[in-house]
């Protein structure tokens, strides 16, 4: 449609961008961590999931299917997360020197 | 389309002075940004319909031709999104909640709370009371145009006396509910009601 929006969206970014606020939730390094997805079962590192949400939250939705893997808001009290979307969370152990 | 009359109004609700217009820990802005908890979805009219659904049952369901078909509203209202921007004298055209609870044969809501529906899944809830007696609308055009697909076209809720994520993009079916429930954004930390002039954005406020 021909609605012209000075505030235009770029589209999603990618899951690297909400590691500051995943750092608050996770003591690893979160964005290297791998999601199963709950929808359609594709497995890959956080990094790589699609970042919706704005200044309201990161959503992390996977990148075959868009369902959301994993929501995080900061709010006055705290920090909020959902899994939902996710069937597991794999953090990896660093490979023996 | 666009055949039948045009009324003007959301009745009640706070017209103050201008000055008067910008909840508090807000600020003005002549841009309208764009703010999506997914991808937005491609609009297919042909397949498109609007729903009202209690419990599990159907109440009524209007393709875009019979939704277009029906009385419309034009409205200028001032929007509060919980980012904290608000944007004033934002032009709408739609159908109202009352108008569709009319055409759909309800002398009145069969519950208190309704939670909306959209393409890609979102959700939000809001409180019947909140959405009849011309306080909301189901918005098909913005500004003179059909509503632009990333500003929630064709067709979303507009809900503009509460934080704008509750006039939720892309809406699909209105279902009723006989308690409250959160839905998207309510469910992690946001306002179980979000009115903005109590700067209700988060759980707790």
């Amino acid at each position: 449609m021909d609605h012209d929006d000075s505030g235009a969206f770029q589209g999603p970014l990618d899951g690297n961008s909400a590691a500051g606020l995943l750092q608050e939730v996770f003591v690893f390094e979160a964005t290297s961590a791998i999601l199963t997805c709950a929808g359609c079962g594709a497995a890959g590192p956080i990094g790589a999931t699609r970042l919706y949400g704005g200044a309201m939250g990161a959503v992390l939705r996977c990148a075959h299917c868009d369902t959301a893997l994993l929501r995080v808001t900061r709010t006055e009290i705290g920090i909020w997360l959902d899994m939902q979307g996710a069937r597991s969370l794999l953090m990896r152990d660093a490979p023996a020197a | 389309m666009q055949d039948s009359p045009i009324s003007r109004g959301f009745r009640g609700r706070r017209p103050p002075a201008r000055n008067d217009r910008v909840p508090p820990g807000q600020h003005l802005t002549e841009d309208f940004p764009v703010l999506s908890a997914g991808p937005t979805p491609a609009a297919k009219l042909g397949s498109w319909s609007f729903a009202l659904q209690d419990g599990g049952s159907l109440l009524a369901k209007w393709s875009w031709q019979e939704f277009e078909a029906l009385p419309q509203t034009e409205v200028t209202v001032d929007i509060h999104c919980v980012t904290t921007w608000s944007k004033l004298d934002t032009h709408w055209r739609g159908v109202t909640i009352d108008t569709l609870f009319e055409a759909a044969g309800l002398d009145e809501p069969p519950e208190a709370f309704a939670m909306i529906h959209c393409d890609g899944g979102y959700t939000t809830n809001v409180p019947v009371e909140d959405l009849i007696d011309g306080k909301a609308m189901i918005a098909t055009h913005y500004e003179g145009k059909p509503l632009a697909p990333e500003h929630g076209g064709p067709a979303r809720l507009l809900v503009p006396h509460l934080y704008f994520w509750k006039s939720a993009k892309w809406a699909r079916r209105l279902r009723f509910l006989e308690a409250d429930e959160p839905g998207f954004w309510e469910s992690l930390g946001y306002h179980i009601y979000g009115d903005p002039w109590r700067e209700q954005r988060y759980a707790g406020d």
